[in-house]
């Protein structure tokens, strides 16, 4: 995958968050603070701008790039951990000009430990570590099997999709849901949604591509 | 929606403008959003830097000047502000003798605080942070993000300036902001939602006869809903829950806060009902505000705040403030 791949990675990404803000903020609403799709829209926004501005050379580039305007633009909780996310993610990728479907494993499995790092959240906690982490998990169990790629990231954007179904019946620990307790079963996780979302983008702009 | 503004994404941008009209005493920086003392930083003295989302005016900037703030980063509307934003404040005013960072215990607001700490590290600022969450409908557990940062911050922002300005160290200053906040506990009540000028809905729903309790900040949801009782019941339903996390005896300072949308009149019947409890209990009221001082928009409600006084505490207290929302004594 190459860096026109990976811009056009967040060019998908920042289309499907403007699609799904209002969706997005009203997850939030129903266990949260009722921002986070307007937030990410903002940030994400930013990061295509910066990259329609600057034009980075390598997909690393591109990554850390996304990382800084969405740490810099979005504000709350989910710019500092997909900002830390996208930056972790990056500097496994290094200066390739071309990234291979481990690699983009390893920048995946990256990404999620510096959000787990950072949010200090696991697997349970009716976050995006519960879409981000059966992702990353799926995509090497698909790789290992022989997908390539375009289909690893399928694999990771189906498993996101499950892993965001499985947060409804979870208690939230972490974030201002957890203020909430009990009242947080049977919905959505908001952060869990817009992950699966970056994983959708992937899928769809590798899908063109031959591992 | 029905709101005086220009546009929902220019809100804060504006009400900054605003700010900086009406109060020469500040600096304004409305592009990278921050607001300082007019003079710049203070030689020597210990900073003290605050900021979270806006929408709880006076909260922070209004309380930016002589014995309180040095700079305060709104963001936007509940939700924190950027790391860029608070770096920029922050070597905005360090005096040379390290910056206080006073943080309220949301997730977004301590990574975003966090991550601007290390990067003033970086450039050669010394920054401590002080952690309010004093809260008592939260319960502080493995289950939750801990208690979060309300009326305290205001009690801390107030104290903590005062002794900066008589010259505490950086360390000093946080075992102080620490002391204040371990001394003080809060509980609200919202008795309607309030709608995020970007949102354009409310973000909850009460009916006609529902009261939030222990409702936060940002209209977060606490313990329970309940049916809408006499004041002097919704006192005693907070102070019994903050008597029981910390058991108030001796001296207290005693805010009754207004969330926005309710009147002063209302706020004293409910000091009323407050005064009437603790002086069951034996407390006394050695010191008191009452007022607007951490809202949540147009939220209708009220939150207790209680803090346990020193004679030290009270000194600071009532120590000169001059900041456009908070002012005495000079």
């Amino acid at each position: 995958m190459d860096v026109t791949r990976f811009r056009a990675w967040v060019a998908e990404t920042a289309r499907l968050v403007a699609a799904n803000a209002d969706r997005l903020t009203r997850l939030d609403a129903a266990i949260g603070d009722g921002d986070h799709g307007i937030n990410l829209n903002r940030g994400f926004q930013a990061a295509a701008a910066m990259l329609e501005e600057t034009a980075p050379a390598t997909p690393g580039a591109v990554l850390a790039g996304v990382g800084r305007a969405l740490i810099s633009k979005t504000g709350g909780a989910s710019g500092p951990l997909y900002g830390t996310g996208f930056r972790a993610a990056a500097k496994t990728l290094g200066e390739d000009p071309d990234v291979t479907g481990v690699q983009l494993g390893a920048a995946l499995a990256a990404a999620v430990a510096g959000i787990r790092q950072l949010g200090a959240a696991g697997p349970g906690d009716k976050t995006m570590v519960d879409a981000l982490e059966p992702a990353v998990h799926a995509y090497q169990v698909a790789l290992d099997a022989g997908a390539d790629l375009a289909g690893a990231a399928r694999a990771a954007a189906e498993a996101a999709v499950r892993g965001l179904a499985d947060t409804v019946p979870m208690q939230a620990r972490k974030g201002r849901a957890s203020y909430l307790g009990p009242r947080t079963v049977g919905h959505e996780d908001p952060g869990a949604a817009s992950a699966a979302l970056i994983l959708q983008a992937l899928a769809t702009v590798s899908a063109g591509e031959a591992g | 929606m029905k709101k005086l503004i220009n546009a929902p994404d220019e809100v804060v941008a504006d009400a900054l403008l605003g700010m900086a009209a009406a109060h020469p005493s500040l600096s304004v920086n409305v592009a990278d959003r921050y607001i300082t003392r007019a003079g710049g930083p203070t030689p020597g003295k210990v900073s003290l830097v605050s900021g979270g989302g806006s929408g709880h005016e006076p909260l922070h900037g209004g309380y930016v000047g002589y014995g309180m703030l040095d700079a305060a980063c709104p963001g936007e509307v509940f939700t924190s502000p950027v790391p860029d934003q608070i770096l920029a404040a922050t070597k905005a005013v360090d005096g040379g003798a390290g910056v206080l960072h006073i943080v309220k215990n949301y997730t977004g607001d301590v990574l975003n605080f966090q991550m601007a700490a290390e990067l003033a590290g970086d450039d050669g600022v010394r920054v401590e942070p002080v952690l309010v969450n004093d809260d008592v409908a939260v319960e502080d557990s493995t289950w939750t993000a801990g208690r979060r940062g309300t009326g305290a911050t205001v009690l801390v922002e107030k104290i903590v300036g005062a002794a900066a300005e008589r010259g505490i160290d950086l360390a000093g200053a946080v075992a102080l902001g620490r002391e204040v906040n371990d001394r003080s506990r809060s509980f609200g009540v919202a008795l309607t939602p309030c709608t995020v000028p970007a949102a354009g809905k409310p973000g909850f729903e009460l009916a006609d006869d529902e009261i939030e309790l222990g409702v936060g900040i940002h209209g977060e949801p606490g313990r329970a809903r309940g049916r809408l009782v006499p004041a002097k019941e919704v006192a005693g339903t907070a102070l019994a829950a903050i008597h029981a996390d910390a058991p108030l005896s001796g001296d207290v300072l005693v805010m009754v806060n207004g969330l926005g949308g309710t009147p002063l009149i209302e706020l004293y019947v409910v000091f009323a009902a407050v005064a009437e409890w603790l002086s069951g209990h034996n407390v006394t009221i050695a010191r008191s505000l009452v007022g607007n001082y951490i809202t949540s928009l147009e939220m209708a409600g009220c939150s207790v705040t209680v803090c346990r006084l020193t004679p030290q505490l009270a000194d600071l207290w009532d120590a000169p403030v001059e900041t456009p929302a908070l002012r005495w004594g000079r």
